[in-house]
């Protein structure tokens, strides 16, 4: 035998080991941003290049001689709803690469609960979107943006927006799942991401689309959810967008969750 | 070499499909606690589809199977308590140093953190990986990797090992120490089950094998009573002078007694034998016509020859199937 007379605790005698299971995967996926910041990129210059971009190109054009200064505080809340929402995306694309790599065979064959490698990938995942929040309102900052409804309803803006997309991840942790590669999930999210968040009220006013536009932008979540971060930020009609909303967070989790689950355990 | 008599794997009428592929069609094994069962055969034939079933990764379409004791489908978790897997394609984290994979395994398998670290730093060392410890997995050579492998399957001190394919594209050094290691761990009381393509590493590690072929068992035994199964021996005989092949062909004829087979195009004299005891004759003959040569020989007979002799076909026929293999993972 090996020197060292460690033997693994008794797993089964202890009913919450699924939680210590699924926080050291969450743990991972942390540590593995932290070792490849170079995957890093897409949640931490991509906002920073986007929110330059969008104020200093459209700024003057769209805030109708309020320069970029006049455009911020709509742009911000906006562009934070873009920004998660393309985050979720790395969730599903994530898990496909686990299983095709076979990291998932190795996690299968060990004396652990079966949801623990689903949920440490959620939960790990839920420190990558803080981190592009965190970045993108610090760049915001920096270019002037304050909460003008108060620091306290602002900081509930960042949390709803974290919400949304652990609500939303679970359509990408499904199609992770059943779908055969990652180049495959990152081509379907990137269809559904572009016309999902530039066909909306994030970077011009709803009214100045087409009526075919409008009607899609009326139905839309991201509306809703970008219409709550502008009241809760920059002041504003809170209630009927804060409702939609929350209604559209349990729809997501109700309907993808199980799916996600399903194919989950159909995988495993 | 433990004398007990029981049995570590068991597995009765293992069948698998994938639609209309059959990867399984009802497989026994039997492996005695201590000992190495190599499982040699092509790509496509099931070896990894079987390991995948014994190690709880897959349900048997029909058939059972217990390991240590546990059936492998309504015991899956006490199962998984005592096995250790090592995939194919090495399954560790490649964007996570080689000591955090073993840490989490370690935090995975209930230890405290001190006990995981310690663990980690251990098996890091014995397989010279602490170098390269704080490296990224993504930065390892194929040795490394592998290496990484085997110390992540054995974080839980597994009574049970599963080795798929542990050498397949690694050099002949690195080859060395995984053979090596696997030694170690038969000497410490471990229960091996290697799947193989090489008749050569099934020779140098196994207590038996077992030979599959699109997905049934076509062949088990000892090494030895395999090959003496698997056909004969050649002896070849290569001149110096290309002209001499008729000549080397007539006294290998005397000296044997049969026929051998004339390659012109490779200067090549060659003749099945049971054995070695014809080889000085026919060196003393060759050297009293006054004949040089560049080659004798008596050569094993190499993996596509067994399976020739075992199947009726070659090793490589079987191409197309090991992309459907893949697919499975």
């Amino acid at each position: 035998m090996s020197t060292a007379t460690l033997e693994p605790a008794a797993h089964r005698s202890r009913p919450f080991a699924w939680v210590q299971q699924s926080l050291t995967l969450a743990w991972r996926n942390i540590v593995r941003i932290r070792q490849n910041p170079e995957a890093l990129a897409d949640v931490t210059f991509q906002p920073i290049i986007f929110l330059a971009l969008f104020l200093f190109v459209f700024g003057g054009a769209i805030s109708q001689g309020g320069g970029w200064r006049g455009y911020l505080p709509q742009l911000l809340p906006g562009l934070l709803v873009q920004t998660v929402v393309f985050a979720t995306m790395g969730t599903g694309v994530g898990l496909n690469d686990d299983f095709a790599k076979g990291v998932f065979d190795r996690f299968r064959s060990l004396p652990i609960a079966r949801i623990s490698p689903l949920i440490g990938a959620v939960l790990g995942d839920a420190v990558r979107y803080s981190l592009s929040i965190t970045v993108l309102m610090v760049s915001g900052f920096v270019l002037g943006f304050r909460f003008d409804n108060g620091v306290g309803n602002g900081l509930l803006g960042m949390l709803i927006v974290l919400l949304f997309a652990l609500s939303m991840c679970w359509i990408w942790v499904w199609l992770g799942l059943v779908m055969k590669t990652a180049q495959g999930v990152q081509g379907i999210a990137f269809l559904v991401m572009f016309p999902l968040t530039f066909g909306s009220n994030i970077f011009v006013p709803a009214s100045t689309l087409p009526d075919f536009l409008q009607a899609f932008v009326k139905v839309s979540p991201i509306t809703y959810l970008v219409d709550t971060e502008r009241a809760l930020m920059s002041g504003g009609a809170l209630q009927k967008p804060l409702l939609i909303t929350l209604a559209w967070m349990v729809g997501l989790v109700a309907v993808f969750a199980p799916l996600a689950i399903r194919a989950y355990r159909r995988r495993t | 070499m433990t004398t007990t008599n029981q049995v570590a794997i068991e597995a009765v009428g293992l069948v698998k499909k994938y639609g209309s592929t059959t990867a399984l069609a009802g497989v026994d094994l039997s492996v005695p606690t201590g000992t190495v069962l190599g499982v040699l055969g092509p790509n496509g034939a099931g070896k990894t589809t079987a390991v995948r079933i014994l190690g709880t990764l897959l349900r048997p379409d029909s058939g059972h199977a217990t390991v240590g004791g546990y059936d492998v489908v309504r015991e899956a978790g006490k199962v998984r308590s005592i096995i250790g897997l090592t995939g194919q394609y090495a399954s560790v984290d490649e964007d996570m140093s080689g000591r955090r994979n073993l840490i989490m395994i370690g935090r995975l398998l209930g230890y405290s953190r001190t006990q995981a670290r310690a663990r980690a730093d251990e098996l890091l060392e014995r397989f010279e990986l602490v170098d390269a410890g704080d490296r990224i997995a993504k930065t390892y050579s194929g040795g490394m990797r592998r290496r990484l492998d085997l110390a992540s399957s054995l974080v839980g001190n597994p009574s049970i090992l599963y080795l798929d394919e542990p050498t397949t594209g690694l050099d002949p050094h690195a080859r060395n120490g995984v053979w090596e290691t696997v030694r170690n761990l038969v000497l410490d009381g471990t229960t091996v089950l290697l799947t193989t393509q090489y008749l050569e590493e099934a020779d140098a590690l196994t207590d038996s094998i077992v030979v599959f072929d699109k997905g049934s068992v076509v062949a088990n035994g000892r090494p030895a009573e395999l090959k003496a199964q698997a056909g004969k021996q050649s002896l070849d005989v290569r001149p110096a002078e290309p002209a001499h092949l008729e000549r080397v062909a007539a006294i290998v004829a005397e000296s044997v007694g049969t026929r051998p087979s004339v390659d012109v195009v490779n200067t090549l004299v060659s003749v099945p034998v049971t054995d070695g005891s014809s080889m000085p004759v026919v060196v003393r003959r060759l050297d009293e016509a006054g004949i040089a040569v560049t080659e004798l020989s008596l050569r094993l007979p190499s993996l596509d020859e067994v399976f020739l002799a075992l199947t009726g076909h070659t090793a490589e026929e079987k191409k197309s199937d090991a992309v459907l293999e893949g697919a499975s993972r």
